[in-house]
């Protein structure tokens, strides 16, 4: 049997050098394997990844620079030695990163890293446009469908968590010749790629979703609104539109069923977060500023073009064709009653082993960070972990034990959201990530609504003071009371969850703020201006770099000798902690404890 | 901080002549009849001068029928739009929440220095534009930044005033 190389290349893989691995393995003269391209498999931490499949099996590689590469091609390829030590996933033995492997159960993830993807053979061959075939051949109805999906107990795995069997039945009750099934691929939360991945790596598994979605409610006509910043996903896409259209699962009479027929586009969008709104989304489709619209109507009565409109998330879509297929009881055997099935989460942050994990709903937040996420690196202590990103919340380590399902997480005061989950370390200071957050929500508010256009900029005004040093003492009630206005009369779910990151760290670490407003002092050592910087004597070998960077001249000390910073002068920017080699500025020795 | 996007502060404020409009009259030939067309017109119209000019502006309003203060509420909502000139090599560095929990300002901080301009500024020589982003979704290596299509990860101050030295020296 010849043998295989598939090399990882998803935007990651390619960001870490995979695709320099791939050109290295292609240039080889007279290959004596077949050389492929397959996705993202969600181990991140140990891209490039390539896997080997021989007789015996097959081995995924990892941190597969060129070098190793050529090692791999001279001892496993042409002398069939297995480099145990570098093998991170195979079923012939464990290894290192059964952790990470072990907890998770891959549905809407299952094609990702096995297959090509701009080959819709290989998606058929594990299971691809079986259930499309199952309603044709079944003969199964819109309702049959519809209750199928209504007993899986999917819910919308956007952030939305509202049950996709009822989102399309209310769509399938409006009664017009037009209507449309939009796919949100906007995926806008910034620490969140679980979307991107499944686009690059699955695209025939989010069109599946989607024909049988036109199918349940009786749309006619589909758009993937697809972020511009995933250009490789968008290219996935089109591909796999031409070739799902080829073989007749796009077109007319789709699969034989009479009177269906579904064509589908991708529209780009254009840099706005809001429009991962529905509302907005749809205005922007329609060529508008992408600003919400009032509800009622929903769009499942009055959406693009006024007409009926379905809009479901990538990830809820890419697992309809494995329930349908499937049968939702199987489904319901994973996660918990009220939150089945699993959900992927992009774990990024102060973490070992980050990367995409696909999850049974129900395990707590701490096996996901400390089992399959292997902890903190550095020996640092765990803080906090932000779910939902800007309309999220951070969890603290007293509710770490949480179970990851939507009412679990809801009654932390974060929220599900769209699977972003960023882990935080005790250097984070969690009045800083309050005010990132902010400054994010505050630039993306499309202006429609007051209280969310002014209110989170005067949110975001009170915590650049709070870091700067300059806290007023009624500033933590100020934010409380802001924060409840706005969430209270904003139109859309933008300027209703932009407020909870800043409540939820008041809530959890209220005494960051404190320290910050009353001690002036950062107690993660983060803010800058509430730093003291200090030159450490026994370090100091009088280089004069710091004195050199100093933007004020703060510093004084002659060459080889021990340098002085003028506490007086001194401007808080860091440059000196930036510039020195020897470890020779320290950060506030004096008072830690607040 | 995004590139600047405001009306008011468009550096070429007349008509120029210079600016061959030929292409975009292609463009808008082909979507003159679907609808939502205006975004992708704009995107078009980026895609070949790297930014909108205001000429362009003029010529989409005069064969669509579209409003100018429409076209420029559009233009000016979507953070992807530029309306000035940009540089050969447009350097994106991601803000988004991981990296910015490893320490992304850090970078920012560094590439302001080596290229001598402020976030959101193109240097002098038109070599490279500077701009803050939100997230590019390569959230495992970072902090990231991207280079026209190259994406660079696990990046410290120091790593990345090294690619753009690596780019300049490659300009020559």
């Amino acid at each position: 049997m010849i043998k295989k190389i598939l090399v990882g290349l998803g935007s990651c893989g390619i960001a870490a050098g995979a695709k320099k691995t791939y050109d290295k393995l292609n240039l080889i003269e007279n290959k004596n394997f077949i050389l492929d391209k397959t996705s993202c498999i969600g181990m991140c931490y140990k891209e490039p990844l390539i896997e080997v499949i021989d007789e015996t099996g097959s081995y995924l590689y990892g941190k597969v620079d060129e070098k190793r590469a050529l090692e791999i091609i001279d001892r496993h390829i042409n002398n069939n030695e297995i480099i145990k030590e570098w093998v991170v996933k195979t079923d012939k033995f464990e290894t290192s990163e059964k952790d990470f492997l072990n907890g998770q159960v891959k549905i809407a993830l299952r094609n990702c890293g096995y297959i090509n993807p701009e080959r819709i053979d290989e998606y058929v061959e594990r299971g691809g446009y079986s259930a499309i075939k199952k309603i044709a051949t079944e003969k199964l109805s819109q309702e049959n469908v519809i209750q199928e999906i209504l007993d899986s107990g999917i819910r919308g795995r956007g952030g939305g968590g509202f049950p996709t069997g009822l989102k399309w039945r209310f769509a399938n009750k409006s009664v017009n010749k037009e209507k449309f099934i939009i796919c949100n691929a906007d995926e806008g939360d910034p620490g969140a790629f679980m979307d991107r991945s499944l686009l690059e790596g699955d695209p025939h598994s989010v069109l599946e979703g989607m024909i049988i979605g036109a199918y349940a409610i009786g749309a006619n006509s589909g758009v993937i609104y697809c972020r511009a910043e995933y250009p490789l996903a968008i290219q996935r896409l089109n591909i796999a539109i031409s070739q799902a259209k080829e073989k007749g699962y796009l077109g007319s009479n789709i699969m034989g069923i009479e009177e269906f027929s579904l064509n589908i586009y991708v529209k780009e969008g254009a840099g706005a977060f809001v429009c991962g709104e529905e509302t907005a989304l749809i205005a922007s489709v329609e060529g508008e500023r992408g600003m919400p619209r009032k509800r009622p109507p929903f769009p499942a009565v009055s959406g693009l073009w006024r007409k009926p409109t379905n809009i479901n998330n990538v990830e809820t879509l890419a697992n309809i064709s494995w329930i349908l297929a499937n049968g939702a009881k199987e489904f319901t055997k994973y996660g918990t009653e009220k939150s089945s099935g699993t959900k992927v989460f992009a774990l990024t942050g102060k973490i070992n082993h980050g990367g995409l994990v696909e999850v049974p709903m129900g395990i707590t937040i701490r096996d996901i960070i400390f089992k399959l996420g292997g902890g903190i690196p550095n020996g640092k202590k765990f803080k906090a972990v932000q779910l939902g990103g800007p309309s999220g919340g951070c969890i603290p380590e007293s509710l770490i034990d949480t179970p990851v399902d939507y009412d679990s997480v809801n009654a932390t005061g974060a929220i599900m959201g769209s699977g972003g989950m960023v882990v935080m370390d005790e250097s984070t200071c969690m009045v800083d990530m309050a005010r990132f957050f902010l400054n994010f929500t505050a630039e993306e508010s499309c202006g429609k609504c007051t209280f969310c256009r002014v209110g989170t900029k005067r949110m975001l005004e009170i915590l650049n003071r709070i870091v700067e040093g300059n806290g007023k003492e009624d500033d933590i009630e100020r934010l409380e009371e802001l924060g409840e206005q706005i969430k209270n009369n904003s139109l859309c779910g933008l300027g209703q969850t932009a407020p909870n990151p800043v409540l939820t760290a008041i809530k959890y670490f209220r005494f960051e703020f404190e320290a910050h407003i009353i001690k002036k002092r950062c107690p993660s050592l983060n803010c800058k201006p509430l730093i003291t910087f200090e030159v450490d004597t026994d370090n100091c070998t009088g280089c004069t770099l710091c004195a050199i960077g100093c933007p004020v001249d703060a510093i004084d000390g002659a060459k080889k000798e021990v340098h002085f910073i003028r506490q007086a002068d001194c401007i808080h920017c860091g440059i000196c902690f930036t510039k020195c080699n020897f470890n020779a500025i320290t950060l506030d020795k004096l008072n830690l404890s607040v | 901080m995004r590139v600047d996007r405001i009306v008011e502060n468009i550096k070429n404020t007349e008509l120029s002549e210079q600016v061959d409009l030929s292409s975009v009259s292609k463009l808008i030939e082909t979507y003159k009849d679907k609808r939502g067309n205006l975004i992708p017109l704009l995107q078009g119209t980026q895609a070949i001068f790297g930014y909108i000019p205001k000429e362009a502006f003029y010529l989409i309003n005069k064969a669509t029928g579209t409003p100018l203060s429409d076209i420029y509420g559009v233009a000016t909502f979507y953070s992807q739009f530029r309306l000035n000139p940009v540089g050969k090599h447009i350097i994106k560095v991601c803000h988004g929440t991981a990296c910015h929990v490893q320490d992304a300002p850090v970078l920012t901080q560094a590439l302001e220095e080596v290229l001598n301009v402020k976030d959101g500024e193109s240097t002098e020589d038109m070599l490279f534009t500077l701009e803050s982003v939100a997230c590019l979704g390569c959230c495992s290596l970072a902090p990231v930044m991207m280079i026209g299509d190259e994406t660079y990860g696990n990046l410290d101050g120091k790593a990345a005033v090294k690619v753009i030295k690596q780019i300049k020296r490659s300009e020559g």
